[in-house]
């Protein structure tokens, strides 16, 4: 029924591809934030303050057990009933930095639960404070064990960065969705969007593979 | 807590031990590792711990290198409280601040040496010098090969543990440890994990050590001919509690003690 047309692909790529970049931009922010509130959730749990550390995990348990798309939502059109106003990109940012920070400090916790116990005595008997000990020895001995679930939600917070052209956020998605209805043709923005997204997970998946090759190999295990 | 009222703030006299256990008390829930142990070591001597496994052997260096908290008594390094610290008068449990302040007294080795596997046989052996001590980089380096000749593990300083045989990791670890200068080494079954054929090269250097460097040593091991060797003093654990200690003659070749012979027997036999 419908005839795909090379002219109009060719014609909206240059506005993908630049909406792309806000893709990345948003895939890579909101790792970094996921990456950095991660470590800090992570460590909490490993740490002495037992309500804190139970707080922690039922907020995780409660991130982990509800939808993006809900959390997405919420940080736009509800926080704002509260009094904090946030634009599109800011809350997007948020929201999916702080459900992705529940996922990966899921990951550090296990990296940091794999590194052998005797490393921590080895680091005591030296008279290494908990700090000195996290930063010299443990963490650089987890980073090759949390590399692998670090590459998959990487793809995955990638992948889930369509969510927030709900909100707004002039991602891809939302970008192909406005090419879509201003032309009414709707197969080759929608494929190229697949394409396009199938184009930079694969090799992504392939460079978390190589790079997690490279630290084992650099632990010299 | 039990017993703490009756522990003296510090051991005073002209020959106070290096070590020494007060009545110290270890339990993992209803299970009594170690009752009520009393045992004071000398300046510069070799005292070796034998006996069956599950004795509570190697919990004596644990606890003393403060890798776990004791139930009871008190441990003192030096005439000082080690496990414990005054507040107002009385012995309270220590804070990790003040067991931090005295366990640089304390070196330790481990039956699966526990090296760090990121760094090389030099860094493994710089790492505390620089990091805890705050040395100078070339000033522990120094140090640190000194040592690893030492041990004889100078042509693999560069290497990375996972390309030392066993042997040759645990003689890094020896020079690890010393590389913190402590006053008291611990050597927890470090040729258990060891092929038969390499166990020499780490029994030689620490009987190296011994006769050439005055350590306080107190070492946990299978070897009864090593032990027979190089220590002061034989203690033979049984049940969480000293059953004999005496000289290395005088607890191999004359043990007083019917679980002493049983034991002695039983090595004897595998061998």
């Amino acid at each position: 029924m419908f005839k795909w047309d090379w002219d109009f692909t060719w014609q909206i790529l240059p506005r993908l591809i630049h909406a792309t970049g806000n893709t990345l931009i948003a895939a890579l922010s909101g790792y970094a934030i996921a990456m950095v509130l991660g470590l800090a959730l992570a460590l909490v749990q490993r740490g002495n303050a037992t309500v804190l550390r139970w707080l922690i995990r039922e907020l995780i348990e409660f991130i982990r057990s509800t939808p993006l798309l809900v959390q997405v939502f919420f940080v736009f059109y509800v926080a704002p009933q509260f009094g904090v106003r946030l634009s599109p990109w800011v809350s997007g940012m948020l929201a999916i930095g702080l459900h992705y920070a529940c996922y990966l400090s899921e990951v550090y916790r296990g990296g940091i639960e794999g590194v052998a116990h005797g490393q921590w005595e080895a680091a005591t008997a030296l008279n290494m404070s908990t700090k000195q000990t996290y930063v010299r020895i443990v963490i650089p001995q987890a980073i090759p064990l949390c590399i692998p679930g670090m590459g998959n939600y990487l793809v995955g917070i990638f992948k889930d960065t369509p969510m927030l052209s709900v909100i707004g956020v002039a991602e891809l998605m939302h970008t192909a969705n406005a090419i879509g209805t201003e032309n009414y043709r709707f197969l080759e923005p929608y494929t190229s969007v697949g394409v396009i997204f199938l184009a930079i997970s694969l090799p992504s998946a392939g460079l978390v593979n190589l790079l997690e090759r490279y630290l084992r190999h650099r632990l010299g295990t | 807590m039990t017993n703490l009222m009756n522990m003296p703030l510090q051991l005073t006299g002209d020959t106070t031990p290096v070590v020494s256990f007060r009545k110290v008390r270890k339990a993992y829930g209803p299970i009594v590792v170690l009752e009520d142990l009393n045992l004071d070591v000398a300046a510069g001597e070799t005292v070796t711990i034998v006996g069956p496994s599950g004795s509570g052997k190697t919990t004596v260096l644990r606890v003393l290198m403060t890798l776990e908290t004791i139930n009871g008594g008190c441990i003192y390094v030096d005439g000082k409280p080690l496990t414990h610290m005054e507040k107002n008068g009385v012995l309270v449990p220590a804070s990790q601040k003040y067991i931090r302040s005295r366990r640089s007294d304390i070196g330790m080795c481990f039956q699966h040496f526990n090296l760090f596997p990121h760094m090389t046989a030099l860094e493994n052996c710089m790492e505390g010098p620089v990091q805890v001590l705050n040395m100078p980089k070339a000033e522990a380096r120094d140090r640190c090969v000194e040592l690893l000749e030492m041990v004889g593990m100078l042509h693999k300083m560069d290497q990375h543990p996972s390309r030392l045989s066993g042997g040759q990791q645990q003689r890094v670890a020896i020079a690890r440890a010393l590389a913190m200068r402590p006053k008291v080494m611990l050597f927890d079954e470090v040729t258990s994990a060891l092929d038969p054929e390499v166990i020499g090269e780490v029994t030689n250097v620490i009987r190296k050590l011994v006769a050439e460097h005055n350590l306080t040593m107190l070492m946990v091991t299978h070897q009864m001919g090593f032990a027979r060797d190089i220590s002061d003093r034989v203690c033979f654990f049984y049940g969480g509690k000293i059953e004999e200690q005496g000289t290395p003659a005088e607890l191999f070749s004359n043990p007083q003690r019917e679980r002493t012979q049983q034991f002695l027997r039983a090595v004897k036999e595998a061998i």
